[in-house]
């Protein structure tokens, strides 16, 4: 992993042309951290890419989580991976869950895909879009992946219900049409 | 609109035809004609050059599982393919949530339902890392023996079912024989032969019983003999190198792009093996190599695996002669229970029992990502932790769903047989990629 | 039936004189009831079915593993006579749903069925398919019996081979022991006929009045028929 100083030098190398994409930088067990402006996340991820010293050209992983009640609430985690120097980093953007607009329009948070850089990224990204429903405008074929095409709801969203039904013992046996009698 | 014509398919005799159809004023029968009009649009395809779309539906003997694909084929030349999942989708990292830290163990070993020593291991590893616990070095030890004890077993399922799809039937049945004596001592270890929930945070849950280590020696004694058999099965065997040589190549530098790791990525020809460039656990006390193959074809594949359960047995054999004595489990009654003996005498051990048995134990906020070699490549998992007793997110990264990305670069402009080979030495576990 | 345990001698000279023809009456009737297998010929159609029962390769997750495990060389499903997997369901009576049944998957598996010809069984094998499982979320359906009829549930997670083979010997004694009924018959279930005999829509309740009428007489022995 880059260590602290390493990280303060990669988050300076980003900002160099690009005020305010770095947000934040945490080191925390062993692993570092960027947390960048949403709007400037492909420069980001092609600077970290791109730079001959930093040359992390491998994406692990790319996730979302969902923070509910901090706000932002959601983030789009990407885990880097350089090779030649077997180094991680990770890269969090925050998005906010834009404001339900008044009528059945749920709008979505949005965030740009980097399915370009890292042709890894498409499934995934459709996994996030799946589950949290984050839309990653400029994605060849955004669309569900893992649930049914027309499930409606964003399911591994913090406040969507687990689902499922209540275990049937003797005192909550309900009535169903016995069919088998 | 197809589904409707297809659901009375049991009765189309009594039936006679759809009349939606054969009746040329319908709206159905004026779409089927586009449809068709439209295929014929091109530069006047002759009748071998139409362009077939079939589905290979979710229940198909050579899929590795519930896996969708419909496969859009000229003759007998696959031009796209497009792999549709979610047929085993499970929630299980939705579950996850909802549970304390030691009921999400179960949870986690379900997903890739071969490699279930690998997500313990992802995950409790995660979580020992969170706390900032060390687990003793004879849980090391014994975590390593069971975990490459794994990867024998799923590449020897691998061996079976595949050579079961190319036709060579035999070999499933000496594979799974092997598979029978490792699970074997997995119910001597844990008492289960799948699924076993070994591991706990903070070490292994038991320590290992008494004849396990002759047991295992008797094993590692006869494992090489009987990978120099599926060899001399299938080496040189015709059939299996016109099948496999040279079908389902992909450059390096792509399936570098496309995430693609574990075997596929080793036999492409780059050495990239977690457990050489980043070992965790115990894996730089022991000696092994990393078989790496040339071209990167189905035969390469097959020949890397084959050598990885080759030097899983010596791993094995390392272990079990540098296997440590001591606990096989973290002291910090924070996340460990005590021993039982304990709990007599003890007031604080039986508050920490009791504490760590309702609720769990807490981990303070924080969020991580830590990654394993598993048998198809590198398995991450990340949790986030919000301060309570649950884990407010738990992802796994998993090597099947990131390795079908390269299935279509690797099928299309092959034959039918020849995607089928190839699915069959990608090797996907649809449960970890429906998870 | 017991057979006497005569002495050697007692034995020869029987044969000898069956030989001759000379045992007569209930002598000879005594001796061909102990050595035929006289039966009707339903009982030995269902002997014929359970012991040569074609399962359908059906492998959904974990639980698939154990069941291919049940087919190798330990657990040997092929002493019971069921190796011969379909890959077709058409060519097949028996499934065996080894794994979770996730809501996408649910429709598919319900065709699968549907295309199965009488008389088929269904093994629930595992915790997931008969009730969920471990998995009470919006993903996994909670049991298959909820939108098909289960004959056998084998508990486990998964269920050790030797469990699903105590499972299988279960269906096997089933199929023996009753007569050919198809599953509406089996569970009475009126009114679950799909499809063909409704011209649109919801069922008719004259419609209704004619399925129950053919469930009554197949009931009455005619054999049975969806």
């Amino acid at each position: 992993m880059p260590d602290a100083p390493g990280l303060e030098l990669i988050a300076q190398g980003i900002e160099e042309g690009h005020e305010g994409t770095v947000i934040e930088t945490s080191f925390e067990h062993g692993r570092a951290s960027l947390v960048v402006n949403p709007e400037h996340i492909l420069h980001a991820l092609t600077w970290l890419r791109d730079t001959p010293e930093q040359g992390y050209r491998f994406l692990s992983s790319l996730h979302a989580a969902d923070y509910l009640p901090a706000t932002p609430r959601f983030a789009v985690h990407y885990e880097l991976l350089s090779r030649e120097r077997v180094e991680r980093i990770n890269v969090k953007a925050l998005l906010e869950n834009p404001a339900g607009a008044d009528g059945e329009e749920e709008s979505l948070p949005e965030l740009d895909s980097c399915v370009e850089l890292f042709p890894t990224a498409e499934y995934q990204e459709r996994e996030a879009y799946d589950f949290f429903g984050i839309v990653f405008t400029g994605h060849p074929d955004l669309r569900r992946i893992l649930m049914p095409e027309d499930y409606v709801g964003w399911p591994q969203r913090r406040d969507f219900p687990i689902g499922g039904e209540p275990v049937l013992f003797t005192h909550n046996e309900i009535e169903a049409p016995r069919w088998f009698e | 609109m197809a589904d409707e014509l297809l659901r009375d398919e049991a009765d189309v005799t009594e039936r006679g035809l759809d009349p939606r159809t054969e009746d040329p004023s319908s709206p159905l029968a004026d779409q089927l004609q586009e449809l068709s009009e439209r295929e014929l649009e091109g530069p006047g395809l002759e009748p071998e050059q139409e362009i077939l779309t079939i589905n290979m539906g979710p229940h198909h003997p050579a899929t590795h599982g519930v896996l969708r694909l419909i496969v859009t084929l000229q003759g007998e030349r696959v031009i796209d393919l497009k792999p549709v999942m979610g047929y085993l989708h499970t929630g299980i990292e939705k579950n996850c949530e909802d549970k304390s830290y030691w009921k999400v163990i179960p949870f986690v070993e379900r997903m890739d339902y071969l490699s279930y020593f690998f997500q313990m291991e992802a995950f409790c590893g995660c979580v020992e890392r969170l706390v900032g616990l060390e687990i003793p070095p004879r849980a090391k030890y014994l975590r390593v023996i069971h975990m490459e004890l794994d990867r024998i077993m799923s590449h020897l399922v691998w061996l079976g079912t595949t050579a079961l799809d190319l036709g060579a039937v035999s070999l499933l049945w000496y594979c799974f024989r092997e598979r029978d004596t490792i699970l074997d001592l997995f119910e001597m270890s844990s008492g289960q032969r799948m699924h076993t929930r070994y591991f706990q945070v903070g070490g292994v849950f038991e320590d290992i019983p008494v004849g396990f280590e002759a047991k295992l020696r008797d094993f590692c004694a006869l494992m090489p003999d009987r990978v120099s058999q599926y060899e001399a099965l299938l080496d040189r065997n015709e059939i299996f190198l016109q099948r496999t040589r040279d079908i389902g190549l992909i450059p390096r530098e792509r399936l570098l792009e496309l995430g693609v790791t574990g075997p596929l990525l080793r036999a492409a020809g780059e050495p990239w093996d977690l457990r050489k460039v980043d070992p965790y656990l115990c894996y730089g006390d022991f000696d092994f190599k990393i078989p790496v193959g040339t071209v990167g074809d189905g035969y390469d594949r097959y020949r890397v695996r084959l050598q990885e359960m080759r030097e899983s047995v010596r791993i094995i054999e390392q272990a079990l002669d540098g296997l440590p004595e001591g606990p096989w489990i973290a002291d910090d009654r924070k996340y460990v229970l005590p021993p039982r003996e304990e709990l007599a005498t003890s007031m604080e051990a039986l508050i920490h029992h009791f504490k760590l048995v309702t609720e769990g134990f807490r981990v303070p906020p924080s969020e991580l990502y830590y990654a394993v070699e598993s048998p198809r490549g590198e398995l991450g998992c990340f949790v986030l932790a919000d301060g309570s007793s649950k884990p407010a997110r738990v992802h796994f990264r998993d090597p099947s769903f990131v390795n079908l990305q390269c299935f279509r670069d690797m099928s299309v402009g092959g034959y039918i047989a020849d995607f089928i080979q190839n699915l069959g030495m990608l090797d996907p576990i649809i449960g970890g990629v429906d998870r | 039936m017991e057979v006497e345990r005569e002495s050697l001698r007692a034995r020869q000279l029987r044969a000898r004189d069956l030989l001759r023809g000379d045992l007569e009456g209930k002598d000879l009737e005594e001796y061909v009831e102990e050595r035929l297998l006289t039966t009707t010929l339903e009982h030995a159609l269902n002997w014929g079915r359970a012991n040569a029962l074609f399962p359908l390769t059906f492998g959904l997750a974990c639980c698939a593993i154990e069941m291919i495990s049940m087919v190798t060389s330990r657990y040997d499903i092929a002493r019971f006579g069921a190796e011969a997997f379909r890959a077709s369901p058409r060519q097949a009576d028996m499934i065996i749903l080894s794994g979770r049944v996730s809501v996408k998957m649910a429709p598919v598996i319900r065709r699968v069925y549907d295309q199965m010809l009488e008389p088929k069984w269904v093994i629930a094998m595992g915790a997931c398919s008969s009730s969920g499982g471990m998995f009470a979320n919006y993903a996994v359906v909670q049991g298959a019996d909820k939108f098909m009829p289960v004959d056998i549930h084998v508990p486990g997670c998964p269920p050790r081979a030797e469990a699903l083979l105590h499972g299988f010997n279960k269906l096997q004694r089933l199929v023996r022991g009753q007569p050919d009924l198809g599953w509406r018959q089996r569970y009475n279930a009126v009114g679950t006929e799909e499809w063909a005999r409704f011209e649109a829509g919801e069922p008719t309740a004259e419609a209704l009045e004619r399925a129950a009428a053919a469930i009554r007489s197949a009931d009455e022995g005619e054999g049975g028929h969806a």
